[in-house]
């Protein structure tokens, strides 16, 4: 029981940073569909430098850096050119799953040590939940500290105040003197660190190995857990872990010996599937996305001069 | 800061010459950035350049593979196009393509060992349908649910891979096939003809080019081809004239579905003549790259295709020559639709030098 638990908040650790790091973008009235590139581009990045340099922290120093670069160049293509944000993103994935499978290819042999898990004394000791909340990685706690200070920053400070105006109303915003475009481009640039630091999570901490094409979706799922949590952090918290239980289950199934009549295809299948039943559950009622979803989002805008 | 030195201002209205230079500018564009690869890599720019975009096509057999290529993004890109120009964003062309595959080789597996024109002539019909049924859950799930497209068709693409794993690992596995997963070849009956000997050219082309044709005379000579056209220009006027949005889900995602379902039905019973694993080589998104550079218009699309079929063969000899993963293909091509989407700024607006 614990070891499920233990693996399901592991497995929805990635697409909690990922997802958080979306909704603020998303937030400021940038869809960014890249979210699987960017993923990609932060793993193969994290890998090779936690490989050379031994340091994981390196790695996913590195990663994050990779994934905001992209994302910096989705910015300049839909924020400074005004470029289509669905295409732009789209080819984002295209070109970040591309240049990852170009840049890993060598690596794909390599396996690296793995990471020590974090021990909180006295925590750790509770039964159950113990072990499988507090002996994690630190990139699990890193995730629930990202996700206090993510709630804190939208809905207590001056600045998340800014960055929702800005999300529902780009013109008013900057009628009053606030620069659309550069908030914007940071909200834009901390989706793509977060997603990098998904993906660093996947290939230094999670598998710890590189394979082409091992994000396998998860970028995309991410961006489905916005949608499905409305754009609220603690719903993507909760649909984060659902979708963890959901990757964790099938393996455990796979892995229980239990004589099942089902092929492993099957249950492998079962994170898209779900991701889909969530979709119409949370898409049913017409208003519950459109009164929740940024009022711009997916919108360019241009301030008049 | 850079405002003094340059900035962009508005066109008075939208530059017809720029619509058609950006996707120029971007090919250009992506060349560049592929020299630069080249040099980043220590290989030699000029000899990398040759290797991919000229040594592929310099013998007969070169330009059958060419045609071979484009075959399926030609008519992928068709079918996309529809949809896009009435933005209805069907993204999972790449498992429309494999459950289309998978659909044909259904056929050619049941009619096994037996003869007859009947037996393509079912494979394209179960290939058309079988894409087709792929999309029209999205299209249902938009229309009934209001669900978001572009994430239901994309989540199916993984459902369609894992689906042709579990197929050919199980039912639909070659019995004297020593457990590889893979499917018996086809019988001579249910493979396309060759169109030139010395090719793997085969008479998909010529379907390829007859959609083409389909394709322009929908989108710019029927009412229909027009309401979707107005309606992805323009929402609000088309619902004002009473158009059916749901029609236009339906017919969007119908026609990409249908269209790609048909290019897999042309893969396995053209050069694979067989169902694998790795039925597609990633047409279903490369088609997505070519209907954009293609300003989604069909005369674009035949040529837009050769290019991408271009950017296929030059990474299989980079592959071969220069020691390259075959991924580069893939860089090419998202660096091309990147820079595509960037130039296309120039279409509403200019660039001004010096101070404002």
């Amino acid at each position: 029981m614990s070891s499920i638990l233990f693996a399901t908040i592991t497995a929805g650790t990635p697409l909690i940073i990922v997802a958080l790091g979306q909704l603020i973008a998303e937030k400021s009235g940038v869809l960014n569909l890249g979210a699987e590139g960017m993923m990609a581009m932060g793993a193969v990045t994290a890998f090779a430098v936690t490989l050379h340099s031994g340091s994981p922290w390196l790695g996913v120093l590195a990663g994050m850096g990779a994934g905001a670069l992209m994302s910096l160049l989705f910015g300049f293509v839909v924020l400074t050119l005004m470029g289509n944000q669905v295409a732009t993103g789209l080819a984002l994935s295209i070109f970040g799953i591309g240049l990852s499978a170009f840049i890993g290819k060598p690596y794909e042999s390599d396996i690296l040590p793995t990471v020590e898990a974090i021990r909180i004394p006295v925590l750790a000791d509770i039964p159950i939940i113990g072990p499988a909340f507090f002996h994690q990685q630190a990139l699990v706690y890193f995730s629930w500290a990202l996700f206090f200070i993510l709630v804190w920053f939208l809905y207590r400070s001056r600045s998340g105040l800014v960055l929702r105006a800005i999300g529902e109303s780009p013109s008013s915003a900057h009628s009053i003197g606030f620069s659309v475009i550069k908030i914007r481009y940071g909200a834009t640039l901390f989706g793509g660190a977060m997603a990098g630091i998904g993906g660093a999570f996947l290939s230094v901490f999670y598998t710890p190995l590189w394979v082409e094409g091992m994000v396998s979706g998860r970028g995309w799922i991410a961006i489905a857990l916005v949608v499905f949590a409305t754009w609220r952090p603690f719903r993507v918290l909760v649909g984060a872990y659902l979708f963890g239980g959901v990757m964790v289950a099938q393996l455990f199934l796979q892995g229980s010996g239990i004589q099942i009549e089902v092929p492993s295809q099957f249950l492998s299948a079962l994170p898209y599937i779900a991701t889909i039943v969530v979709l119409v559950i949370i898409s049913r009622d017409r208003n519950t996305v459109r009164l929740n979803a940024p009022a711009s989002l997916g919108k360019p805008y241009r301030p008049e001069e | 800061m850079f405002k003094n030195i340059v900035r962009l201002e508005a066109r008075a209205e939208s530059s017809h010459l720029m619509s058609y230079a950006s996707p120029l500018i971007a090919i250009v564009l992506m060349m560049v950035g592929g020299l630069i690869l080249f040099s980043i890599l220590g290989k030699n720019p000029i000899e990398g350049f040759r290797i991919f975009f000229i040594n592929p096509i310099s013998d007969i057999y070169g330009l059958g593979e060419l045609l071979l290529k484009a075959t399926p993004l030609m008519i992928i890109a068709t079918g996309l196009a529809i949809g896009f120009r009435a933005n209805v964003w069907n993204i999972g062309a790449e498992g429309q393509f494999i459950m289309g595959g998978v659909a044909a080789s259904a056929v050619a597996l049941y009619f096994y060992e037996s003869d007859g024109i009947h037996i393509l002539i079912c494979m394209v019909i179960a290939g058309g349908i079988g894409g087709m049924l792929w999309a029209a859950i999205p299209a249902f799930l938009k229309t009934r649910f209001n669900t978001n497209e572009i994430l239901v068709s994309l989540m199916l693409v993984y459902v369609a891979q894992l689906a042709v794993s579990w197929l050919v690992h199980g039912p639909m596995i070659d019995p004297e096939g020593f457990n590889f997963p893979q499917s018996r070849m086809f019988e001579e009956s249910a493979l396309l003809p060759i169109l030139i000997d010395g090719t793997r050219l085969n008479a998909a082309f010529m379907f390829a080019l007859s959609v083409l044709l389909v394709g322009y005379v929908f989108m710019y000579r029927s009412f229909l081809g027009f309401q979707m056209q107005v309606a992805g220009n323009a929402s609000d006027a088309a619902r004002y004239a009473g158009f059916s949005a749901k029609r236009m889900v339906w017919i969007g995602l119908l026609s990409g579905g249908s269209m790609a379902g048909l290019a897999g039905m042309t893969e396995v019973s053209g050069p694979m003549g067989q169902l694998t694993e790795h039925v597609s080589n990633n047409y279903g998104f490369a088609a997505i790259i070519v209907a954009f550079v293609a300003r989604l218009n069909p005369i674009g699309i035949f040529f837009a295709s050769l290019l991408m079929a271009l950017l296929y063969l030059g990474g299989e000899q980079g592959q071969q020559y220069m020691n390259l993963p075959s991924s580069i293909s893939n860089v090419f091509q998202g660096m091309l639709l990147i820079f595509l989407l960037g130039s296309d700024v120039f279409i509403n607006y200019r660039l001004k030098w010096g101070k404002p």
